[in-house]
């Protein structure tokens, strides 16, 4: 029988709710604060579809990385990633001209760049996968390597040229409107969130992702395909930064090789600020959504305000450490 | 100086359980003493309770005539009284030398260097003194496990101790590795100092103990000079309690075999084990911690390779590789070690619940069942949570093993193996799960059940299969099973 704690059942539990919710409550404050010191220029329609698309393919590297971090790994790779994707989707849709990168007789329809793009991510992401489940080397250490390769094999394919000259088909990808108002990056941003959390919530990977982030031991007693999931998480997470790749190729113009610089670093410090647990087995969608928002309204605030970009990476590198400091505590405290 | 230690009236409780209730110990000078007992007699908490590890709630210990008690290990060593213990602790990437010397590294005038020369010529000294014939500059990773000891054994000396005390020493140990150990005691008891010897092995007790301290439950039982005690009545000693009627033990028929285990091995393991389960059997694995119990029913589960033999269930033979495949043919493991393989701390109690479940709830996951299963088990095992969402890490021991319980009955297995069902659970939970037990065998399901409490193996057991040292010594009948003939298979004096 179970018994049930009084105020747990009655009424809504407002405290309950923000101790649930504190990354939300973060940004709300940050967004209140941005807000009065930029004298208003902050909430402007503008300001605020500016943020959303200069966030929005980060945030599909943030949702790809929070499931490799929840399985208690990590993918410092994506970045170079994006760029792999970004310079191969590109180099099949370069209109014709005297220095395309593969001289077709003619460019390949966008679809087939968008999905060469992703697959060269996800053949990346599966190496990742499969080193770390079966040689059980550190996953720190696994992308560390794939990263460089992968950048590597970037300037090599592009001989460090920017791949210009796209297709208009390939550009609407990323500079178009499919829904009015709505940059098409951010569509897909939402979609891609929306994805990460149907599958962490609502299927059996998402369970044993959990699982085995939280003791991979007992996931195996359990009957859990441990292998298996963790080359489907790393697949899942470089096919997040295949896709934002060819989005940024698309909307930027022309594959560069050196596209996304750091970005593997802002995703993973967006997933734990939104309370991704580095020691593995705790992730919310939610709170990623708003670690998100948060490394976003820091940039963009900053900016505004006319702060150093010096200064902006000071205020980032303190709040990350402090949010994992701040959820290490949160966690022992109940252990 | 009659007793180099006197420990008198030594109580130590931990939430829940009272290890040690008021035990005594006298160790006289420059002898072996033994201290005998089944699995939890309290002999390992004793000694960590003299040596600074545990602080006793009551008791008092008089060592060299003078009261001491002991805050941390380094207080005991720095007095003369260090452990080796039965999981030796070394640097596998360091040298011998630094090895015995680590935390007080000779140094150079001037406190700042360390003094690699003063540490060699002090480390072959050292190990001259005691006849050990070691390179004190190999890497300690190279040594087989019987160095690695001489290297700790070394390092207790090297204190200047006057007690050493040796937790199982001869568990990984060779034969003629051993009789190397049983030269350097008798070495060391020829220089006074006194050593206190855990064993469970009846012919090293005899060889090389001088005197004798029974424990039992937590309890002292008695001390003896070893010329004046036989096997026999050491046995009597060890497990002589009274056997109270606290099980709810149901007799109901039981059905043809379905199960069977044909010269099974796993390495260096277990060797050889073969038996065979009836449906609504329970069959007990009795044994000494080490005896490779877990072993096997980890084996069995897919969890370390077999080596040599078949598992047959229903008749037909079968390969697991895997807990996966283990599960694919109905048998669930209740796993010793709750907390490293078994529960999902961060994980609600109905996620833990529904974990090895989970091909069964379609995709999306179908959220409703999984709660009104989890509800169902919860109830029906009356696990103790404020909800179903409530982390498992929040929940008393007993309550987590409920859990457990639940994921493998939701699995509806043919076969459940249970791994110290009760261990380090409270006496409400610990009878609790007897009865779950005992009901899930008359419903017809077949369980295996290892358990170091000698109560528990004999009050829930149909058969006892009883381990010694990774082979199996004897099948024994519930109606022939008794206390003094299961430690008499267990230690292999039969």
């Amino acid at each position: 029988m179970i018994s049930m704690s009084e105020g747990a059942k009655g009424g809504v539990n407002i405290a309950a709710i923000a101790k649930k919710n504190t990354v939300w409550l973060v940004l709300i404050v940050m967004v209140i604060v941005v807000s009065i010191a930029t004298g208003g220029s902050f909430v402007t329609p503008v300001n605020i579809s500016n943020l959303l698309t200069t966030e929005a393919i980060k945030a599909m590297l943030t949702v790809g990385v929070m499931f490799t971090i929840l399985a208690k790994g990590i993918d410092i790779s994506t970045a170079a990633v994006l760029a792999l994707s970004a310079t191969v989707s590109a180099s099949l849709c370069q209109q014709i001209g005297p220095d395309t990168l593969l001289h077709l007789s003619t460019p390949m329809p966008a679809f087939v760049g968008l999905i060469a793009g992703v697959a060269v991510a996800a053949v990346v992401g599966f190496c990742n996968g499969f080193f770390i489940a079966y040689t059980k080397i550190p996953p720190f250490i696994a992308t560390l390597g794939a990263q460089l390769v992968v950048k590597g094999i970037a300037l090599l394919y592009t001989n460090a040229y920017p791949v210009a000259n796209l297709t208009p088909g390939f550009k609407i990808m990323g500079q178009g409107f499919l829904i009015p108002k709505v940059p098409n990056v951010v569509t897909v941003a939402v979609v891609v969130v929306i994805i990460g959390g149907v599958l962490l919530t609502q299927t059996r990977f998402g369970k044993n992702i959990f699982a085995i982030g939280g003791n991979d031991i007992a996931a195996k007693v359990a009957g859990i395909k441990v292998e298996k999931n963790l080359i489907l998480a790393y697949t899942f997470c470089s096919c997040c930064a295949g896709l934002g790749g060819v989005l940024l190729a698309s909307r930027s113009g022309s594959g560069i090789a050196t596209l996304g610089f750091n970005y593997e670093l802002d995703a993973i410090a967006a997933a734990t600020v939104g309370g991704t647990s580095h020691t593995g087995g705790v992730a919310r969608i939610s709170g990623v959504i708003a670690g998100i928002l948060i490394l976003g309204v820091i940039n963009n605030g900053l900016l505004i305000l006319g702060v150093s970009p010096y200064i902006q990476q000071i205020v980032k590198g303190g709040i990350i450490v402090g949010a994992v400091v701040w959820d290490m505590r949160k966690h022992a405290k109940k252990a | 100086m009659e007793y180099v230690l006197e420990m008198q009236g030594i109580v130590k409780s931990f939430p829940g359980v009272k290890a040690l209730k008021g035990v005594d110990l006298r160790v006289r000078p420059g002898t072996v003493h033994g201290l005998m007992g089944e699995n939890g007699a309290g002999k390992s908490t004793l000694m960590k309770c003299l040596i600074g590890m545990y602080t006793a709630n009551e008791g008092s210990i008089t060592y060299k005539g003078e009261q001491v008690s002991f805050n941390n290990v380094r207080e005991a060593l720095e007095a003369g009284i260090s452990m080796v213990h039965q999981e030796l602790s070394p640097v596998p990437e360091r040298t011998v030398m630094e090895n015995v010397w680590l935390g007080r590294e000779p140094m150079r005038p001037g406190g700042i260097f360390v003094d690699h020369k003063k540490m060699l010529q002090d480390t072959i000294d050292l190990f001259a003194r005691i006849n050990v014939n070691l390179d004190p500059k190999e890497k300690m990773g190279n040594l087989s496990v019987a160095k690695m000891q001489m290297v700790e054994i070394s390092k207790a000396v090297s204190h200047d101790a006057s007690i050493v005390i040796m937790d199982e020493p001869t568990s990984a140990l060779t034969a003629t590795e051993a009789e190397d150990l049983f030269r350097i005691i008798n070495d060391l008891k020829s220089k006074g100092v006194s050593l206190i010897y855990i064993s469970h092995k009846m012919d090293e007790i005899f060889g090389i103990c001088d005197d004798l301290t029974i424990y039992r439950d937590g309890e002292y039982v008695d001390s003896r000079n070893t010329k004046d005690i036989d096997q026999e009545e050491l046995i009597q000693l060890m497990v002589g309690r009274k056997l109270t009627a606290m099980f709810p033990k149901l007799s109901f028929e039981i059905g043809p075999p379905i199960f069977k285990v044909e010269g099974l091995s796993s390495g260096k393991l277990f060797q050889d084990v073969s038996f065979e389960l009836r449906k609504g059997e329970i069959l007990g694995f009795a044994g000494l911690v080490g005896a490779g119990r877990t072993e096997i029913v980890e084996t069995i589960f897919g969890m370390h390779p077999i080596t040599a033999g078949k598992i047959y269930k229903d008749g037909v033979e079968i390969k697991i590789n895997s807990p996966r495949d283990a599960i694919h043919n109905k048998i669930g493991l209740l796993t010793e070690d709750r907390r490293g393989n078994g529960i999902f701390g961060m994980l609600s109690v109905a996620d833990n619940t529904i974990i090895a479940n989970l091909d069964h709830y379609g995709l999306p996951l179908n959220h409703k069942k999984i709660r009104s299963d989890a509800q169902e088990y919860v109830e029906k095992l009356n696990v103790k949570t404020p909800s179903l969402a409530q982390e498992i890490k929040n929940l008393s021991g007993g309550n987590q093993q409920k859990v457990l319980v639940a994921r493998w009955l939701l699995t509806d297995p043919d076969i459940l193996i249970v791994d110290e069902p009760t261990r380090g659970i409270d006496v409400g939970a610990k009878s609790e799960i007897h009865s779950l037990i005992t009901r899930l065998a008359a419903e017809g399901k077949s369980i295996i059940m290892i358990s170091s409490e000698m109560p528990e193996v004999l009050g829930m057991s149909d058969r006892i299969l009883v381990m010694h040292e990774g082979h199996m010594t004897g099948i024994i009948d519930r109606a022939d099973a008794t206390q003094e003939l299961v430690m008499q298979y267990a230690t292999a004096s039969v």
